[in-house]
């Protein structure tokens, strides 16, 4: 499997919006830890080392 | 000052070489009485090979030092009629709590594999190990053990080396065959020989310290991150014998070594750490400073180097004295056949091949560690916190896994070896060519027993079923045939199911218990070029 680049979740609009509003209430730093659980928890969710690896890539980090 | 241990002074003897102002050609010179320097000797004499060991000192480790002790360390150090005495002072422990801020984050049970004799680990202070190995040195006059002798100068030569010894007396001379450098992570004998100590450069400092407590805290390792009592910073808490309880408080490159050392610095912060109202004693306090690195060749000429002059790694993990004593483990069954002439120089250099490659796991590792428990810049320690915080929710296994205080130390496998012959038969399991023996219990002449007190010193072919030889050679080398069945008998099918044993599977295993080859028949051409590449011939 390769990351999927092409569209891949139902509403746009509204997903957007949950991801803005979930941090709504918290100030830059609190939302910066927030950020980095989401990674974590979705990166475990994925699993795939090369599709983690491509999305680092993608993302513009060194890898 | 110490209450609990009363530190040994051994004597100072003018060796009769000295006295006469002879130049004795030795075959083994060992520079150091360190616990690995001391393993060495204990493993030369295991192998019949005379050797000399010079310290400058005249006791054991002062403080505790190297505390935690591994399953492989003690199975090393019980071929060395050791590792019992150790388990049974040592403080096994299994469960592990880890601290984040004010709360528990976390705990995990080490769960150790059943049916081995030796524990996953203990803790007991470094200088009772020595002690230990002193007064087991004293059962075997193969090894002359020399105290206040100080190795000033190393002059090489083609087929020996010309060491220029300081003793109370003056200095003297004396040559060796091989030495073997084990003088510490200061070593100078590194910088007589010009070799280059570098690597992954990292600096911390840690204060340690033995405290005497009588208060009844579970045998259980204490992690924290970031505590109240020590912001920003790591803690670890550990028992051992004697009611001395171990605290390493990490302090961070810029401290001030000689302040943090006082009593009157030390003494707040641990009872900031415990709470007021306990009462316990300062025993002993070092500052403990370490950079992670290994040395760019383990053979220099007639010079080896073991133990901390060969690598220094954080002690996240406990890896420092561990690995040391599986460098020597290495090194010394190669030493002796090359001393006696069974086997080619180039064995010796596999010692380099193996264990660098071990000692760049164990950076690799203590590394991770160093930068998960210290991050570099702020994204990192958010990573950090984020993995703390997620690992408090229960259902996040996945967290617990990325927490990293410290991996436990583990024998690496010398899976691309060139002593190794690869696999041509299929083999499920962990036990591939490079791989260290895996225990078992097991039956011999009727008696209950273990299967790694069977093997080791020379080399043995493991056959699970009648094997057609009692043994096979190569040149004046035998592997002797160790049958399952008929010499040992597999207690509860362990040893068979570790080893994916069917009928008929035969092991050449080596003098330090690693797996060098194995098939699904015994075939004797094919066992014998197995052990002529062991033996790099
Ligand atoms: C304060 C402190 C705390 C530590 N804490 C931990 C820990 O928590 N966990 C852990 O795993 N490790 C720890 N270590 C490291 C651990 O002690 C070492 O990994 C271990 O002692 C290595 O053993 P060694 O035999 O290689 O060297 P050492 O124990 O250093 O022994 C070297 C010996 O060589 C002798 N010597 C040196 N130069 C000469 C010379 N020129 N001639 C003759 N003799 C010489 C010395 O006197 C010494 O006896 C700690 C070390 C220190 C200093």
């Amino acid at each position: 499997m390769s990351l999927i680049l092409n569209p891949n979740i139902d509403d746009f609009d509204d997903f957007y919006k949950e991801l803005i509003d979930s941090q709504r209430h918290m100030n830059d730093a609190d939302a910066a830890q927030m950020n980095c659980k989401l990674v974590l928890l979705l990166a475990n969710h994925v699993g795939d080392r090369a599709v983690i690896r491509e999305a680092l890539e993608r993302a513009g980090g060194a890898v | 000052m110490f209450k609990t241990y009363t530190y040994p002074k051994f004597p100072y003897v003018q060796s009769p070489e000295q006295m006469a102002g002879d130049v004795k050609r030795h075959k083994l010179v060992i520079i150091g009485a360190g616990p690995i320097g001391l393993t060495a000797a204990l493993d030369a004499a295991a192998h019949d090979l005379s050797c000399v060991v010079l310290d400058d000192n005249d006791t054991v480790s002062v403080g505790s030092r190297a505390v935690c002790y591994a399953k492989r360390s003690l199975e090393v150090l019980d071929r060395l009629n050791i590792g019992e005495r150790m388990v049974e002072k040592g403080i096994g422990w299994k469960l592990g709590k880890v601290f984040f801020k004010d709360r528990l984050s976390y705990q995990f049970d080490l769960l150790p594999e059943d049916d081995n004799k030796m524990p996953a680990m203990i803790n007991l202070q470094q200088y009772y190990l020595e002690e230990y190995m002193v007064e087991e040195i004293s059962r075997h006059p193969q090894i002359d053990l020399r105290w206040k002798h100080k190795v000033m100068a190393i002059e090489q030569k083609a087929d020996h080396a010309v060491l220029t010894v300081e003793t109370p007396d003056g200095s003297f001379k004396m040559e060796a065959d091989w030495v073997l450098a084990c003088d510490g992570a200061n070593s100078s004998v590194r910088t007589m020989v010009g070799a280059q100590f570098t690597g992954q450069f990292f600096h911390d400092r840690f204060l340690i310290a033995d405290v005497i407590m009588k208060a009844e805290y579970p045998t259980e390792r204490w992690f924290w991150f970031d505590p109240p009592f020590h912001p920003n910073q790591s803690v670890l808490l550990h028992r051992q014998p004697d009611d001395v309880w171990r605290i390493d408080f990490q302090l961070g490159w810029d401290a001030d070594a000689n302040e943090e050392k006082k009593p009157e610095r030390i003494i707040p912060r641990v009872k900031a750490m415990l709470g007021d109202e306990r009462e316990f004693e300062l025993e002993w306090a070092s500052v403990y400073q370490f950079a992670c690195r290994r040395i760019d060749n383990f053979r220099y000429g007639r010079v080896l180097f073991a133990g901390d002059a060969a690598h220094q790694v954080s002690p996240f993990g406990a890896r420092g004295a561990n690995t040391g004593v599986q460098d020597t483990d290495n090194l010394l069954w190669k030493l002796k056949l090359v001393i006696g002439g069974d086997a080619p120089v180039g064995l010796i250099d596999s010692y380099n091949e193996e264990r660098a490659f071990a000692a760049d796991d164990n950076l690799l590792n203590s590394t991770r560690a160093t930068d998960f428990i210290t991050p570099k810049s702020a994204s990192s320690r958010l990573y950090r916190d984020a993995v703390l915080q997620l690992a408090e929710d229960k259902d996040a296994e996945f967290a617990r896994k990325l927490v990293n205080s410290g991996r436990l130390s583990k024998p690496t496998p010398y899976i691309h070896s060139s002593l190794n012959t690869p696999d041509e038969d299929l083999f499920a399991g962990a036990m591939a060519p490079g791989t260290n023996c895996a225990d078992a219990p097991v039956k011999v002449s009727g008696q209950e027993a273990w299967f790694l007190n069977q093997i080791g010193g020379g080399f043995t072919l493991l056959s699970f079923g009648p094997a057609p030889a009692a043994s096979v050679s190569f040149g004046r080398i035998a592997a002797r045939v160790l049958e399952v069945g008929r010499d040992i008998e597999d207690l509860k099918g362990v040893l068979a199911e570790r080893y994916d044993a069917k009928p008929g599977t035969v092991y050449l295993l080596r003098p330090d218990q690693h797996v060098s080859a194995r098939w699904r028949t015994f075939d004797e051409a094919k066992i014998t070029r197995a052990l002529a590449r062991a033996l790099a011939a």
